[in-house]
């Protein structure tokens, strides 16, 4: 039972649905099979936390949904960045690689 | 920007609910496709796939539940369920519903109402401009408030300087003449600054101004706006008008607003200037600027504080300048009495106020108690429904915030009808309360009372609410289950208890006060008057009109006034059924005022600066006979004491025994009222009666002939002793005493019977709150310990069946649950002893004649309390016994 943990680092999830939809429109399982593929399979995010997180991002004005027409021709919702998202991304990111570069850091000094 | 949108998001969500879920359960079911999709791509089997991706997901019902549950819009849906499930719940159990919300309604309406009433009294603001700094200055007499003279007041104003205005009022009651019956109204004679000092001006016209007071200046007046709408139709061209009052003309020089609210004198109508003369304050002190009548109202400078005033006051009170002399009663020697404006009105009624709201606090809570305890038993009994509903998956918060919802739905609609009741109750309360309770008309169902309300409400929802919740929380879940609702838990039972214990001990605390104050008013009501009221009419009637003025243009005016009295009496007299009729300038247990009926009085054997303060009677020969006050020793007055004849006083019992002991008084002389008058010669003794109070022994009193005094007084007293029924003489008598005068106006006409009774009318009213307070609380107590026996013998059915089957009787088994119910009685009244003793101390200054540890109060209360408590257990400790120990056996 010594299975890695595949949770998303508290706080992020936000930063990772921003980042891999500033790419192209998605819907949920898009974005969710992206974040595991470009994490190699690091990350892996559960349907429900998902969705959830999409309506917030959505109710704070940082994402657009609409309901389109998969490649397998299936109707889904894709999510699309607005121009309140991509600036939100960008403080979300600076905000990350400061952090992320402390926290380096502290783990790189010796003892 | 986002707050904006997540507002119309969730209300978009919120109007089309079905589609929202929609849209969530699509999209999970679109990322659970998708997700099996890329299975298949791998290779993976159309079944497999799908296994697959369940493993890895989770269930889809689940995802779907959390994305529903996000926004803000969740909470109120599953609040809107909540409230539907809860009212369904309630529908479904309409009698412990219906017991519940009338209890809380009762408990909720009472205690408002009473707040209603109070609150102007004791809390809320005077209607005036910063009404803290408005204080009323009193002289000291023995101790208490005491009126003062027009001197003292000039000398007060002079020399204060904390005041931006003071002023002196006194009662007016003037007669106002028309082609109707001649009218009495109810007014206020006043300093010029008076309205100043209360911070209103009037709305029409103008204010007073020094140029208006005194005996010289002209006569003016300001309406109330009642009068002035009743009488002049609203009329804004009243400015500058006559008004006849007693046989002046008055100009109307204002009118106050519609909301001015004169705390000081509530059913005022009219204020006119007052006329003592500043010149007369001289050494000789025999004018009325020296009378004690006088109430003293100031206002202090901003930024002047009560300490200041008081201290400064009493400064002035020590110390007299020369340029102020004093006579000996208003030598301020003990002081003056400084309060403000709004404790002093509330003074008198304080602690009876304080009392009555502090029992109703205690009904309220034994009925909050008692519904606490229904829910209790209500929550035990659904062990099973909460186990099952867990087991389907509901949260332990879900169930608990359920319960409270339940609770909360229950106190709201208490609450709700609770505040319909206040609103009636305030009516009732307005309707009953005496009529000397200051501010009566401002008692009404306001904002503050709905905040009351409100707050007993949120209070009582949220103990109610959380109690029973707190149990379901600790009772696990699974164990309810297996328990299934055979069991009741017994952690119920104890809280239960504990709670029964609470209420039989407040409700006896509420026992013993009412019973206090019931024994209280038997011994009141038992104090001799001294007179017989029965079959006794009596009116004041009263001379109005210049004829009657003793002023030196009309030197036969006071003779005029009393044969017109005389003349009045004979016609009286004549009236068929009428035993026998008399008059008096002073009418026991009336609302006439005690300070301006009492004088000084000084035997011949007395030194200049002692003497006695006693009632003064000025009455027509046949007074005494007529009230049946007996006579101790000499004789009655007769007719032989007119005018010109050796001048002859009768004295009363307490009086005579005061200054001569065993010694016999008639012949010894005496002065009343001034000195440079003949000497009265005391001719009888006659018996004490109660002039202000059945509870106050203040009886030293003179009685002398009308015909003998030195003033003639212009309002007089009629008593007249019927045959039969008194109240069916009114009109005889009304007309009789008109046909010799039709414009003397008659008022307070009553008979003596009720005016002891509404004498002490306060004391009653208090009395009645606290006896339907304390029966209330006996009946909820009682109801709330029937609730827990029966619940326990329930509990122990079983084990009553193992008991009777081996060989207990009905007798041990009733035995055995009445036990229980008065252990938990005694426990209650043990607990209450102590609450008692101290609410007794409570309301000491309320008793009369009795102690607070009146033995029989105490013993009748625990008497009552104990039969009452075992009629309660009786019934379920009966239906324990009758039960058949085969089936209760069989039933496990």
């Amino acid at each position: 039972m010594n299975e890695p943990n595949t949770d998303v680092i508290q706080g992020t999830l936000d930063l990772l649905i921003l980042k891999t939809v500033s790419l192209e429109p998605l819907h949920g399982f898009g974005i969710a099979r992206r974040v595991e593929q470009v994490s190699r399979g690091v990350f892996k995010v559960n349907p429900g936390s998902l969705l959830t997180a999409l309506q917030r991002l959505e109710r704070a004005g940082w994402l657009d949904s609409e309901w389109c027409t998969t490649e397998h021709s299936r109707r889904a919702k894709f999510y699309t960045l607005t121009r309140a998202g991509r600036k939100q991304l960008e403080i979300e990111e600076a905000d990350w690689t400061r952090r992320a570069s402390a926290v380096a850091r502290l783990l790189r000094q010796e003892a | 920007m986002s707050l904006w949108r997540s507002i119309k998001f969730g209300l978009s969500s919120l109007l089309h609910g079905a589609r929202h879920v929609q849209e969530i359960d699509d999209e999970v079911k679109q990322f659970y496709e998708e997700a099996a999709v890329a299975y298949r791509e791998r290779g993976l089997s159309e079944q497999d796939a799908r296994r697959a991706v369940r493993l890895d997901l989770g269930s889809p019902e689940v995802a779907g539940q959390q994305v529903r549950s996000y926004g803000w819009e969740n909470t109120v849906t599953s609040f809107a369920a909540d409230i539907r499930f809860a009212g369904r719940q309630l529908r479904r159990n309409p009698g412990f519903t219906a017991i519940s919300v009338v209890t809380l309604a009762l408990g909720i309406g009472t205690s408002t109402a009473i707040f209603s009433a109070i609150n102007p009294i004791l809390f809320k603001p005077l209607p005036y401009p910063h009404p803290g700094r408005i204080l009323m200055i009193w002289s000291t007499w023995q101790g208490s408030r005491s009126e003062m003279a027009f001197g003292t007041w000039l000398e007060l104003s002079h020399r204060s300087h904390s005041f931006e205005s003071t002023a002196i009022f006194e009662p007016w009651q003037p007669t106002m003449t028309s082609r109707d019956e001649p009218q009495r109204l109810e007014g206020q004679s006043v300093s010029a600054r008076f309205f100043q000092a209360l911070g209103v001006t009037p709305l029409l016209g103008r204010d007073f101004r020094s140029s208006d007071e005194g005996p010289r200046a002209p006569k003016v007046v300001i309406l109330s706006d009642r009068l002035w709408r009743q009488r002049f139709r609203g009329d804004r061209g009243v400015i500058g008008q006559a008004l006849k009052l007693d046989g002046d003309n008055y100009t109307i020089i204002g009118v106050m607003p519609p909301g001015f609210d004169d705390v000081l004198s509530p059913s005022a109508e009219l204020w006119a200037p007052d006329e003592y003369d500043s010149s007369q304050i001289t050494r000789e002190f025999n004018s009325s600027e020296w009378g004690n009548h006088l109430r003293m109202v100031g206002r202090l400078r901003p930024g002047a504080s009560q300490v200041d005033a008081r201290q400064e006051l009493a400064g002035i009170a020590r110390v007299p300048w020369s340029e102020f002399p004093r006579p000996r009663w208003a030598s301020l020697e003990r002081g003056l009495i400084v309060d403000s404006l709004q404790d002093d009105i509330a003074h008198t009624v304080k602690p009876a106020l304080l009392a009555v709201f502090g029992a109703v606090i205690i009904v309220l809570a034994i009925a909050s108690v008692n519904v606490i305890n229904l829910l209790l038993a209500r929550s035990a009994r659904r062990v099973g429904e909460f186990a099952v509903r867990g087991a389907l998956g509901a949260s332990r918060h879900r169930i608990v915030r359920q319960l409270v919802t339940e609770s909360m739905l229950l106190t709201l609609i208490g609450g709700a009808l609770g505040i319909m009741t206040a609103v009636a109750g305030v009516r009732l309360i307005v309707f009953l309360s005496p009529s000397e309770l200051p501010r009566l008309n401002a008692i009404t169902f306001d904002l503050e009372a709905f905040l009351f309300a409100s707050v007993l409400i949120a209070i009582i929802g949220f103990v109610a609410g959380t109690v029973p919740a707190l149990h379901i929380a600790r009772n696990d879940l699974q164990s309810g289950l297996q328990n299934a609702s055979r069991r009741i838990a017994g952690t119920h039972l104890w809280t239960r208890r504990f709670l029964v214990v609470a209420e039989i001990s407040l409700a006896f605390v509420l026992l013993v006060s009412a019973s206090l104050l019931l024994r209280s008013m038997q011994r009141l009501l038992a104090v001799d008057p001294g007179f017989r009221p029965s079959h006794v009419l009596t009116m004041q009637v009263v001379t109005s009109g210049h004829q009657f003025d003793e002023v030196p243009a009309n030197p036969s005016g006071a003779d005029r006034r009393r044969r017109f009295f005389d003349e009045a009496l004979e016609a009286v007299r004549h009236v068929p059924g009428v035993e026998s009729a008399s008059f008096t300038s002073l009418l026991p247990l009336s609302d006439d005022s005690p300070v301006a009926g009492q004088y000084g009085a000084q035997f011949e054997d007395q030194k200049s600066q002692s003497g006695y303060n006693v009632f003064r009677y000025a009455v027509s020969p046949g007074y005494c006979q007529t009230m049946a006050i007996p006579l101790i020793s000499g004789r009655f007055l007769g007719e032989q004491d007119s005018q010109g004849a050796p001048q002859a006083a009768l004295i009363s019992e307490s009086l005579a025994r005061r200054h001569f002991g065993n010694r016999n008084p008639v012949g010894s002389r005496l002065h009343v009222g001034p000195r440079d008058r003949p000497w009265y010669t005391v001719v009888g003794v006659v018996g004490d009666v109660k002039q202000t109070s059945l509870s106050i022994d203040q009886e030293d009193a003179v009685y002398l002939s009308t015909r003998q005094t030195w003033f003639a007084d212009d309002a007089l007293s009629f008593v007249i002793r019927a045959r039969g029924n008194a109240a069916t003489l009114v009109p005889r008598v009304k007309s009789a005493i008109w046909f010799v005068d039709r414009d003397q106006p008659i008022v307070r006409l009553i008979t003596m019977d009720r005016l002891v009774a509404i004498s002490e009318a306060q004391r009653r009213f208090i009395l009645i709150l606290f006896e339907t307070f304390g029966i209330v609380a006996l009946l909820l107590a009682a109801v709330g310990l029937y609730g827990v026996i029966s619940g326990s013998v329930a509990e122990r059915i079983h084990e009553i069946g193992v008991r009777m089957a081996l060989g207990a009787t009905r007798n041990d088994i009733l035995v055995l649950a009445l036990r229980d119910g008065m252990r938990l009685t005694a426990f209650g009244v043990g607990i209450g002893l102590f609450g008692a003793f101290a609410a007794s101390r409570g309301i000491a200054s309320l008793l009369f004649g009795t102690s607070e540890l009146d033995p029989v109060s105490w013993l009748c209360m625990l008497a009552t309390l104990g039969s009452v408590t075992v009629l309660a257990c009786w019934v379920p400790a009966w239906r324990g016994a009758r039960v058949d120990p085969s089936s209760a056996l069989r039933s496990e």
